[in-house]
């Protein structure tokens, strides 16, 4: 987080807008909205400093639901409407919301480069393990025996590994958080958007209409008993033999974040501009 | 997610009353996002039960309030209560709310936070050494264990809904 700066401190009421959340009651999203917000008052940024990028899917909903600056983009593609942003305005701190199915099937790819390019951001991904907003669909890290009418028998396929995956991409943080727990979740996101480069949250976050099994998640999340590590070989063997819900910073990288090189090469947008003139 | 007390001892009748203030506030604040989720799903009975158990912790801590005078209750909060794990001891459990909940869970949500903030001015009343401090632990107490009784009291009107109370009949997913 080079380019933030910090003011005196700010309430999380400071950044919530007054449009009513329209999740499922028990939703986790309900949760990491509030961390979002404690954490950018725990940063003093103000509202106008943040932009919160979103693609499509409930957890996406989230930018509306604060007043910083945002963008309910198409599904899949925050990660490119983000890193555009970033480049251009890197004075604003970036936060990327998405879900597992938004994140990782549909913006799959997005989210390998991203983690390549590793441009100063934060991308939080709420995890759910399906598709809630199209009422119950298998995602990319939903259980191959998740059996119901819409999976019959249960897909049969193995879970993506968001974590493992970001670190051979090239994240430069990655951590684990749970909604039920926000405080420590919003001191996890702060972490994340201080970390220069890219950093990778990804919240477990039960969807109760769809997973209630998932209500059983707020029993089987621990902290991880290692802390971080600048290795990120040490990472993934750590995060592929952990259970799934060890929780905290699971890595801290030292790669030096994208820099855009249009100032160095003294370029000026209106020139560029001219080339696509009609 | 366990709610345990706060990270600091108390050490004064203004840390207490600070604690004792946050704790209702926070518990106003959950149960005007409840009734906002209720009222997002319709869900009427749960809107009035919501709003008037936001009201009564409202009551709550206006009396705290001014029993604190000229004390700055929600500075000295801030700069005493951090919750160990969780939120504070009546701020009822978000993840436990349900489209199709009934008063019964409502009231169950609302005994489980009378009785944490039960148990932690209990854990005052036997710590503090203080007697001005164990004098208000006890009445905190004593007002507690009545907020207790009063739920208990009130899910007589609303007994236990059968194990089909989550059942809809119009799903949000297909299931056969």
């Amino acid at each position: 987080m080079s380019s933030v700066e910090t003011r005196p401190a700010t309430k999380p009421a400071d950044y919530t807008s007054d449009v009513k959340p329209i999740w499922c009651p028990g939703c986790g999203d309900y949760h990491v909205l509030m961390s979002f917000t404690r954490a950018f008052a725990q940063l003093g940024l103000p509202p106008e400093k943040i932009v919160v990028v979103s693609g499509i899917g409930c957890s996406s909903r989230i930018p509306a639901y604060t007043n910083c600056y945002g963008f309910h983009g198409v599904h899949g593609r925050s990660l490119a409407i983000a890193a555009g942003l970033k480049v251009t305005r890197p004075d604003l701190t970036v936060v990327v919301a998405s879900g597992d199915g938004d994140g990782y099937s549909i913006g799959g790819n997005h989210f390998l480069h991203a983690c390549r390019r590793n441009i100063d951001m934060t991308y939080v991904v709420m995890d759910n393990r399906v598709y809630g907003m199209t009422k119950g669909q298998p995602s990319p890290t939903t259980e191959p025996d998740f059996d119901t009418a819409l999976s019959p028998g249960g897909t049969g396929l193995n879970p993506f590994h968001p974590l493992v995956i970001a670190l051979a991409s090239g994240a430069n943080f990655v951590a684990r958080a749970f909604s039920g727990e926000p405080k420590e979740t919003a001191g996890i996101i702060v972490e994340a958007i201080r970390h220069p480069g890219f950093s990778f949250v990804e919240i477990l976050s039960p969807c109760v209409t769809f997973r209630p099994d998932e209500r059983e998640w707020k029993n089987l999340v621990h902290p991880a008993p290692v802390t971080a590590t600048s290795e990120p070989a040490k990472a993934a063997r750590r995060i592929m033999t952990d259970d799934g819900f060890n929780i905290g910073i699971l890595y801290r990288g030292a790669r030096r974040p994208y820099q855009a090189r249009t100032e160095d090469q003294n370029i000026d947008l209106a020139d560029l501009e001219k080339d696509f003139e009609l | 997610m366990s709610k345990t007390p706060s990270e600091r001892p108390v050490t004064s009748v203004a840390d207490l009353l600070a604690l004792a203030y946050q704790i209702e506030t926070d518990a106003v604040q959950r149960y005007s996002e409840l009734t906002e989720q209720m009222e997002t799903h319709n869900n009427q009975d749960l809107v009035k039960l919501f709003r008037d158990l936001a009201r009564a912790e409202g009551a709550h801590a206006e009396e705290i309030r001014k029993m604190a005078g000229d004390i700055d209750l929600t500075a000295h909060a801030e700069r005493l209560a951090r919750w160990k794990k969780g939120g504070s001891p009546e701020e009822a459990d978000l993840g436990a709310a349900h489209y199709l909940m009934t008063p019964w869970h409502a009231l169950q949500l609302a005994l489980t936070g009378e009785k944490q903030a039960l148990a932690f001015f209990t854990s005052i009343l036997d710590t503090a050494n203080d007697a001005k401090i164990k004098k208000m632990a006890a009445e905190f107490v004593e007002e507690e264990a009545e907020h207790v009784n009063l739920v208990y009291r009130l899910l007589r009107k609303y007994p236990k809904p059968s194990d089909a109370w989550s059942e809809d009949d119009d799903p949000p997913a297909p299931q056969d």
